[in-house]
């Protein structure tokens, strides 16, 4: 066995020692869950509110105070005209401006109701979309507010958001990210990993050794182990308290579908670098065949349901759309563990698989 | 400049950091001369050879080539040279006139003369069959025979070989040898390294590198003579032993 | 016991490639035999095979006994194999590469010192070198204690000196006579001729094939043609004008001579000496000379 953990000592030290890589594979998680959590974020924040009205109103008052006091809005500033709309539109000083009727007070209890726009900057649609809806909601909850009980009053849209009442978009990217880095990290890094020591000539010597090829292989998957181990921390951490996402779930169940699918990951970087032996080569391989479907095909960007059905019956091959799926429920619905049964038997039988496969194909020799 | 001599160093120096990979070298080649530069590994061949090919810049020095200057000039000089070495020369993905027909024209040859040349160079090389073969499925040898004609195919003043015969059987080593004299014969100048020490004594002259000097320049029987050695091997030995430095 | 038993041996690869036919040789107990042709005759895949990475299509292989098909994991804990391209791990340094292999094949720097004592005191003080920032020759240095660190009986070497410096080249095969008085049995490989004179006995290949297995001065002793060097102050017209003269069986270039042999009896040298002034050639010298391992492998590959 000591040969064994030498063989490990060894590998660490190939991480290590190439700085690069390793900082890039340690920073990439992070770089985007900030970029999918904040940059790409279809959230409602700091949306900056110019207000016309053309007299002191009380009831204008009460509903700007609520505006601004939400997280949501600010309200920016008072203009005079509806001549400047335009002008502070594409200046960026203001996202939407609300407008308010002649006495609107009076006119709130008024059958025929206050007049009331809201004007959005709709370059970016579902964002306009967003601030409409959230606008209205607060100015339907001040209509409540004041008028308990009341029975007559406008309809307003009863909008129930499920799962992620906020609409936090990093809910929904946190899974996919997950799913992609250790995908990344385990396939990519260890068909590179091994196809290095092919070109170098070293895979020879290697063989022609008393280590055991079995050996060899778990030695060099264990430091990629490790590192998706730091990665999957890191996602985790980093979406509790940066991005606000609760794990709402088990969290040991989310740990043990995460090592399913990492030595999911890890068999086919071995199946990867058996069928290639150029580090180039590998790299396109576990990019094209790997990395892309994931991004594409698996739920991240788009939702499986929308594709057309032939993409769909394909993404069910692919383990990160399981992963995915399992980790969506069990980390943003907070379902229990009895809710991802088919999941993890899916991903298990995977595993299985993908292992016996990988395991045939590495050859005692060269050919 | 004396339009005999077609490559000339003077004090030529190139420093990577605190580390001097070529320390003043100063030497002349006249045209139609096989200049061999020899050396231990990382004596500072490779260093050399890139800064007279117009690939890196001398820290300080100066040197000619084909009548252009190496800092300044470049462009000039890689019109004039050709260059072949062990490790890449031609595509073997690419069939034998493709090879041929894509250098000439990097080299901005006419068609009418490629294909003119192109059928000479084949008929020479007896290679006639061969056209359509891909590189990759030509043997060694011929890849490296091959590969001396196209880097002198567009008739430079000077062509650089940087361990041309490596690993190449006998018989074909003789007729790649016998081909670089005969384009020695025509006034192309053959600047050659090598690790084969026989080959030294093809050399009208030879330099020796050490530690990114050079120690000895002259041609082979002086340097017998000089070193009190019955071989080049012997004289490379016992240059090469004064050598301090590593990598 | 013979340390290599080859019988036989035939390998194609996939496509119809011909790699080897019909090997066969058998190398003593502390034999240092080299194999002696250029790139591509087949010396790679005839190392492959011999270090069990390779089946053969035909033919046997045994190692210390032991054959390479059905007892290649015994054979693997006892021999050392330096393939051609090996360039160890440059991102670690010289020391962790040596640890590493010493660990691989169960054993310790420290156990087995004395057998690359000799060799790794030239890399002492560069031990925490990473292997990548190490010249040619001390790399190839280096590799050889990487096989040699766990006592092996037999030593496979692939093209060990190939791209290395004479210098270095020359101190490497010192190291490989003093293995091989330790009773080390050597396969070496190399395109370097002029090495084969070092070798016990060596084998000439070509295209697959053996031409010759000998001690090399009997291969030399078989050259069966008279053998000339001639010198002149124009080699290139020389070489013309000698191919020209009859008699001269064929003419090339070899160092600072042109070797040429002649068709048995009736050559004179003083005649062709003659003709050659006559053309203008001066410093002329014609000398009989003993042929040397590659005008062997030209004449043998000739037929």
């Amino acid at each position: 066995m000591r040969e064994f953990w030498v063989f490990v000592r060894k590998e660490f030290y190939h991480i290590l020692r190439d700085r690069r890589t390793m900082m890039i594979l340690l920073i990439m998680p992070v770089v985007m869950i900030i970029l999918f959590g904040f940059a790409l974020t279809t959230e409602v924040r700091n949306v900056n509110i110019g207000v016309l009205a053309s007299e002191p109103d009380h009831a204008v008052e009460q509903i700007l105070n609520r505006l601004d006091a939400s997280e949501y809005f600010t309200v920016k500033e008072r203009l005079d005209s509806p001549d400047d709309i335009d002008r502070k539109f594409r200046g960026r000083e203001l996202d939407m401006v609300i407008a308010f009727g002649d006495h609107f007070s009076e006119k709130v209890f008024d059958p025929e109701g206050a007049a009331m726009q809201l004007v959005v900057d709709a370059t970016n649609a579902s964002m306009a979309q967003s601030y409409t809806a959230y606008a209205s909601a607060i100015v339907a909850q001040y209509q409540q507010d004041m008028q308990p009980g009341a029975g007559r009053k406008g309809i307003v849209p009863n909008v129930v958001l499920m799962y992620n009442p906020q609409m936090k978009s990093s809910y929904n990217f946190v899974p996919g990210i997950m799913g992609l880095t250790l995908m990344l990290i385990c396939a990519l890094m260890t068909s590179i990993a091994i196809v290095k020591e092919k070109e170098t000539g070293t895979m020879e010597v290697l063989l022609v050794s008393p280590l055991r090829p079995i050996h060899i292989i778990i030695a060099k998957m264990i430091p990629y182990f490790t590192v998706s181990c730091v990665n999957l921390l890191t996602i985790l951490l980093l979406s509790i308290f940066v991005l606000k996402v609760p794990v709402a779930g088990s969290m040991v169940a989310l740990c043990v579908v995460s090592l399913i699918y990492i030595i999911i990951a890890l068999s086919l970087g071995l199946l990867v670098s058996t069928l290639v032996d150029q580090q180039i080569i590998a790299m396109l391989f576990s990019s094209m065949l790997l990395m892309v479907p994931t991004i594409l095909l698996c739920g991240m960007i788009f939702p499986v349901e929308s594709m057309p059905e032939i993409l769909q019956y394909f993404s069910h091959l692919l383990p990160p759309k399981w992963y995915i799926m399992a980790v969506r429920k069990l980390m943003i619905a907070g379902l229990p563990v009895s809710f991802i049964w088919k999941e993890i038997v899916i991903l298990i039988v995977m595993a299985v698989l993908l292992i016996t496969i990988s395991l045939r194909k590495f050859n005692n020799r060269l050919e | 400049m004396n339009n005999d001599i077609v490559i000339q160093t003077k004090d030529l120096t190139k420093k990577f950091g605190s580390f001097t990979a070529v320390d003043h070298i100063s030497f002349e080649v006249r045209r139609g001369e096989i200049f061999g530069f020899l050396g231990a590994n990382g004596a500072g061949k490779t260093t050399a050879m890139r800064m007279l090919c117009g690939l890196s810049r001398p820290t300080s020095g100066m040197g000619q080539v084909a009548g252009f200057d190496i800092a300044r000039q470049q462009e000039k000089i890689k019109q004039n040279i050709g260059y072949m070495s062990q490790k890449f020369s031609l595509y073997g993905d690419l069939k034998v006139w493709e090879n041929i027909r894509l250098y000439a024209g990097i080299y901005g040859m006419k068609d009418a003369d490629i294909a003119r040349k192109t059928e000479e160079l084949l008929e020479r090389l007896d290679f006639t069959k061969e056209r359509d073969t891909l590189v990759d499925s030509l043997p060694l040898g011929w890849k490296q025979k091959l590969a001396f004609s196209v880097s002198i195919f567009h008739e430079p003043k000077i062509v650089f070989l940087d361990e041309p015969t490596g690993g190449v059987d006998p018989t074909t080593r003789r007729q790649f040898w016998e081909m670089i004299y005969e384009a020695a014969n025509r006034g192309i100048t053959i600047f050659v390294t090598t690790h084969y020490m026989d080959e030294a004594e093809y050399c009208h002259r030879v330099s020796m590198m050490v530690d990114g000097r050079i120690d000895a320049l002259d041609s082979p029987s002086n340097l017998k003579q000089q070193f009190n050695a019955s071989s080049m091997d012997e004289v490379f030995r016992k240059l090469a032993r004064k050598a301090e430095r590593m990598e | 016991m013979k340390a290599v038993v080859v019988d036989n041996i035939h390998k194609s690869y996939e496509g119809g490639i011909r790699a080897l036919s019909g090997i066969s040789f058998d190398a003593d107990r502390g034999e240092l035999f080299g194999i002696i042709g250029p790139d591509g005759a087949g010396k790679t895949t005839l190392f492959r095979i011999m270090a069990t990475l390779l089946l053969a299509n035909e033919g046997t292989c045994r190692i210390d006994g032991l054959d390479v098909v059905d007892d290649y994991r015994e054979i693997r804990k006892r021999v050392g194999y330096m393939p051609g391209r090996f360039s160890l791990y440059q991102d670690l340094t010289v020391e962790e590469n040596l640890g590493f292999f010493a660990s691989v094949f169960r054993t310790t720097i420290a156990e087995n010192y004395h057998l690359v004592e000799d060799i790794y005191k030239q890399l002492e003080p560069f031990k925490r070198r990473r292997a990548g920032k190490l010249s040619g020759g001390m790399k190839q240095k280096l590799a050889l204690c990487c096989a040699l660190i766990h006592k092996p009986s037999v030593l496979f070497l692939d093209e060990p000196t190939t791209g290395v410096d004479p210098v270095s080249r020359k101190e490497f095969w010192e190291m490989l006579n003093r293995l091989q008085k330790q009773g080390i049995t050597i396969i070496v490989s190399t395109p370097y001729m002029d090495e084969a004179k070092l070798c016990d006995r060596i084998a000439l290949i070509k295209n697959g094939q053996f031409m010759s297995i000998n001690r090399p001065m009997d291969i030399i002793r078989q050259f069966d043609l008279p053998l000339y060097a001639v010198k002149g102050d124009d080699m290139f017209r020389l070489l013309h004008d000698v191919r020209e003269y009859k008699g001269v069986d064929h003419c090339y270039v070899s160092g600072e001579f042109h070797h040429f042999t002649v068709a048995d009896g009736g050559f004179d040298s003083s005649a062709l000496l003659a003709q050659l002034q006559q053309k203008g050639h001066s410093a002329v010298r014609i000398e009989r000379v003993e042929a040397n391992i590659e005008d062997c492998y030209m004449r043998l590959a000739k037929d």
